[in-house]
């Protein structure tokens, strides 16, 4: 006869736990449609669309039961992830095949949940980012600062019918990401007190961008209250940015931008709370959840300020979860009773 | 009731206690039923050995087994009557093997055999030791260990602090509660006595703060003597002999030591009454308090004999409300699924619950493992059980052993969190089951591999020595040969001689 003991469980499942990051990421999806219009709404139904499909699919094919593993809704995060990463009015194709490339190439491929080496949000928006440089690059100006405001047509219209709009509109649309200005602005020898005067920057942050960020922000101080995630790897991220980030700027302040500029701009409060807290591709002691998150924050601080890109947190992730397993060997604590 | 210089482990978990149905009711006597069923095998050790035969009429107490060797406990007749047969039943352990039973039909005058106190303070300790050994007396908290080894020290191992295990902290559980309410001065009585035997200088009662009226019941026997009762937090597995000494004195047992190696021993509080019992009455170990609750109409603990069959205690309890008619032995956390409920009372039997798919719904489906981590934070051993769960799975036993497995005590902490509903607590009793049969046939064709060297040495050498032997014969055969040769030489020539010297005579 087996021992079937403990005969008691007290666990959120799976499913509870990825649509309670969902629900945490609602405050800075509805800030972002507050400054940027319904865009990103369509690109989050688009990839959430895309994903169920797929995933039945793919499920179907590998004989798997379908509803246990579409209801454990970290599907869903990937593709909410996805369309939080990419620019608002990329055409609608971008976001579909974005999801595919991280549900096929990024989870099914290597197992399915759970199996994941890579974080499957970061495999699709690096490859989108390598293959559409362009598009990707190309963020769309806050509504506040548009001559003339977008509305929610206009939005619809650039995301599935690009080829209607002129060179000219889409332009006017779009701009670039402070991230982005600050690196072009400083190779033609501005100071970045005057490169700052634009005014795409708000009080610390991008115009816009600070309060969507300020809204992940909400989101990831609610999982943390949740236990959904540990302290340790938003914390090891966010303070090793920011310590990085002072050291530079209190050495140069004309050329290195201020840590909380880095703290506010990009991804980074998205990255810090929801993308490497992806528990299947992230180190799981608590000592590696330190180190991952420091490691992370360094390559992504190299990468915006020496790199080619503007951003980096995708590489950064990408190549800190190959790290992962041997973080997890390296840092094994100590076992109660042992030396 | 406080909290004072406790030093916490890591995790634990913190189960709906369902503790308090059981204890509403006082702990009451189960009648003597027809038949008694006493495996011979209730402790840790050495199987005991049958001293009576079919036939033979035994009293209350009279010991019908007794210990084989120094880790082995004596079995006592619960009651007297006549002993039936001797045979293979069904016994309350998770294999539902059979293993042999001596069989007691009671006669109902349940008279005692005559009882000897033991005046434990004048007798010599090796003495006493050996007293005790006829007890039948183990360790009452589960590990029925035979109670008089621990009990045993010498110059190497001294012992400065007794523990009294009194944190009970699995759920449904609560004979050891009942036991502190109803009979406080016994366990104190009986923590000072082993206190004494072991010659510790400290005695420590570890209670949970969730037994507040057995604290009070301690606190007044324990008053004017110098045991000494620490609360602990109510956290599963506090109860745990290592998490208990870790919690009131901030000591570690290293892995692979025991606490005796420190100078640490630890009794459960119902073990340590038995011993109060035996010493001061003359009064062996032939009973013990149950906790019969779950789905059971009527929650209760009661005093049972050895060798009751569960189906007495079941009827006692107003009988299973259920068809699913499952009971589960010890706690929700580390119990097992009883084979039946024919299968009699033990000495380990502490907490008999009636299952139902309210109180234990059956597992959902298993999901994979997301590396949470929730598992790591709840191990009290600080283990990853995560990597654990990986490398049992997949069967990378070398691994798994490298990862401590073998320091996982099975509390069930890493289940009881698990998202994924996996049943992690078996993967590892599997790997733990299998690295074990691996090591086994692995020495197993070390023998058989040096038995086989050493055969071929064997009939290597004595291939040589043939050969040499032969060898020797050949040469000496050879030398024979010679020497006849020679002789006949000799001979040929004296004959030659002898003529030449008859025919010159003849000349």
């Amino acid at each position: 006869m087996e021992n079937r003991s403990p005969y008691i469980v007290n666990a959120p499942s799976v499913s509870f736990i990825m649509f309670k990051v969902l629900l945490a990421l609602i405050p800075g999806i509805a800030l972002y449609v507050y400054v940027f219009g319904v865009g990103v709404i369509i690109n989050i139904l688009l990839a959430s669309l895309t994903v169920l499909l797929t995933e039945s699919v793919i499920l179907a094919i590998r004989k798997l039961p379908i509803r246990p593993f579409i209801l454990d809704g970290s599907g869903l995060v990937t593709a909410w992830l996805l369309a939080l990463s990419i620019p608002s009015i990329a055409p609608w194709w971008i976001i579909v095949l974005g999801t595919l490339l991280c549900i096929i190439f990024g989870k099914h491929l290597y197992g399915g949940l759970g199996y994941n080496l890579f974080n499957p949000a970061m495999v699709g928006y690096a490859i989108l980012l390598i293959s559409f440089p362009s598009i990707m690059t190309h963020w769309q100006t806050p509504s506040a600062l548009m001559a003339s405001p977008m509305d929610w047509l206009d939005q619809i219209k650039i995301i599935f019918k690009n080829n209607l709009l002129t060179k000219e509109t889409i332009d006017a649309m779009s701009s670039a990401t402070p991230l982005d200005y600050i690196k072009t602005q400083l190779t033609l020898h501005q100071t970045l007190s005057s490169i700052q005067q634009d005014k795409i920057f708000g009080l610390i942050g991008g115009h816009g961008l600070e309060l969507i960020n300020l809204g992940y922000l909400a989101g990831g101080l609610y999982l943390l209250k949740e236990k959904i995630i540990s302290w340790h790897l938003p914390v090891a991220f966010l303070s090793t940015l920011f310590i990085t980030a002072l050291m530079f700027n209190v050495l140069s302040p004309e050329t290195f931008a201020s840590p909380l500029f880095h703290v506010m701009s990009g991804g980074s409060i998205l990255c810090a709370f929801f993308i490497i807290t992806d528990p299947v591709s992230a180190p799981t002691t608590p000592k590696g959840k330190i180190y991952f998150g420091a490691g992370i924050a360094l390559l992504v601080f190299i990468i915006r300020i020496f790199g080619g890109y503007p951003e980096g947190i995708a590489f950064a992730v990408l190549l800190f979860n190959i790290c992962a397993p041997l973080i997890d060997s390296l840092t094994q604590p100590r076992v109660f009773g042992h030396k | 009731m406080q909290l004072k210089n406790i030093f916490k482990f890591n995790g634990g978990v913190h189960p709906d206690e369902n503790k308090i149905a059981s204890t509403r009711l006082p702990i009451a006597k189960l009648a003597i039923p027809k038949k008694l069923v006493l495996p011979l095998r209730q402790h840790v050790g050495h199987v005991a050995k049958v001293k009576v035969k079919p036939g033979d009429q035994v009293f209350k107490g009279q010991i019908i087994a007794e210990a084989d060797g120094n880790i082995s406990a004596a079995i006592h007749a619960p009651t007297s009557g006549r002993i039936l047969k001797i045979s293979e039943e069904i016994l309350p352990h998770p294999s539902g093997l059979p293993d042999f039973c001596i069989t007691l039909e009671a006669d109902f005058k349940d008279t005692w055999i005559e009882k000897k106190p033991i005046p434990w303070k004048k007798i010599e300790k090796t003495q006493l030791i050996e007293t005790l050994s006829q007890s039948g007396i183990v360790g009452l908290g589960g590990a029925v260990f035979p109670t008089h080894m621990k009990l045993k020290t010498n110059q190497k191992q001294t012992i400065h602090t007794l523990v009294i295990n009194a944190a009970e902290c699995e759920p449904f559980i609560t004979c050891d509660d009942m036991l502190m309410r109803e009979r406080a001065d016994e366990i104190i009585r009986g923590s000072l006595i082993a206190q004494t035997i072991l010659g510790a200088e400290k005695c420590v009662i570890g209670i949970e703060d969730n037994k507040i009226e057995a604290y009070e019941a301690l606190k007044k026997a324990a008053q004017k003597t110098t045991v000494e009762i620490t609360v602990v937090p109510t956290l599963y597995p506090s109860g745990d002999a290592k998490r208990l000494i870790y919690l009131l004195m901030g000591i570690e047992v290293p892995k692979e030591k025991r606490s005796v190696d420190l100078g640490i021993q630890v009794f459960n509080v119902a073990t340590v009454a038995a011993i109060y019992r035996y010493l001061e009455f003359g009064e062996p170990s032939i009973s013990r308090i149950v906790t019969i609750t779950g789905a059971v109409k009527t929650p209760q603990n009661y005093e049972v004999l050895f060798g009751t069959p569960l189906s007495e205690l079941i009827k006692a309890a107003g009988g299973s409300s259920n068809k699913q008619k499952k009971f589960i032995m010890g706690g929700p956390m580390m119990g097992f699924d009883l084979p039946s409920i024919d299968v009699p009372v033990t000495k380990a039997m502490n907490c008999v619950i009636e299952s139902s798919p309210e109180l234990f719904p059956t597992p959902k489906p298993v999901m994979p493992c997301i590396r949470c981590a929730r598992c790591a934070d709840a191990c009290p051993v600080n283990l990853q059980p995560q990597e654990l769960y990986w490398f049992s799975k997949s069967s990378q036993l070398e691994k798994a052993r490298e990862y401590n497995l073998f320091d996982c005590i099975e509390c069930g902490c890493c289940t009881y969190v698990c998202p994924s509903n996996i049943p992690l607590v078996q993967f590892y009793r599997y790997a733990k089951s299998e690295i074990i049969a691996q090591d086994k046939s692995k020495e197993a064709a070390n023998t058989a591999r040096e038995r086989n060297e050493f055969r071929l040495a064997r009939l290597e050498r004595e291939k040589k020595e043939r050969a040499e032997r032969h060898a020797q014969k050949a040469l000496g055969a050879q030398d024979k040969q010679a020497e006849d040769d020679k002789k006949s030489t000799i001979a040929a020539a004296m004959e030659r001689v002898k003529q030449n010297q008859q025919e010159n005579i003849k000349n």
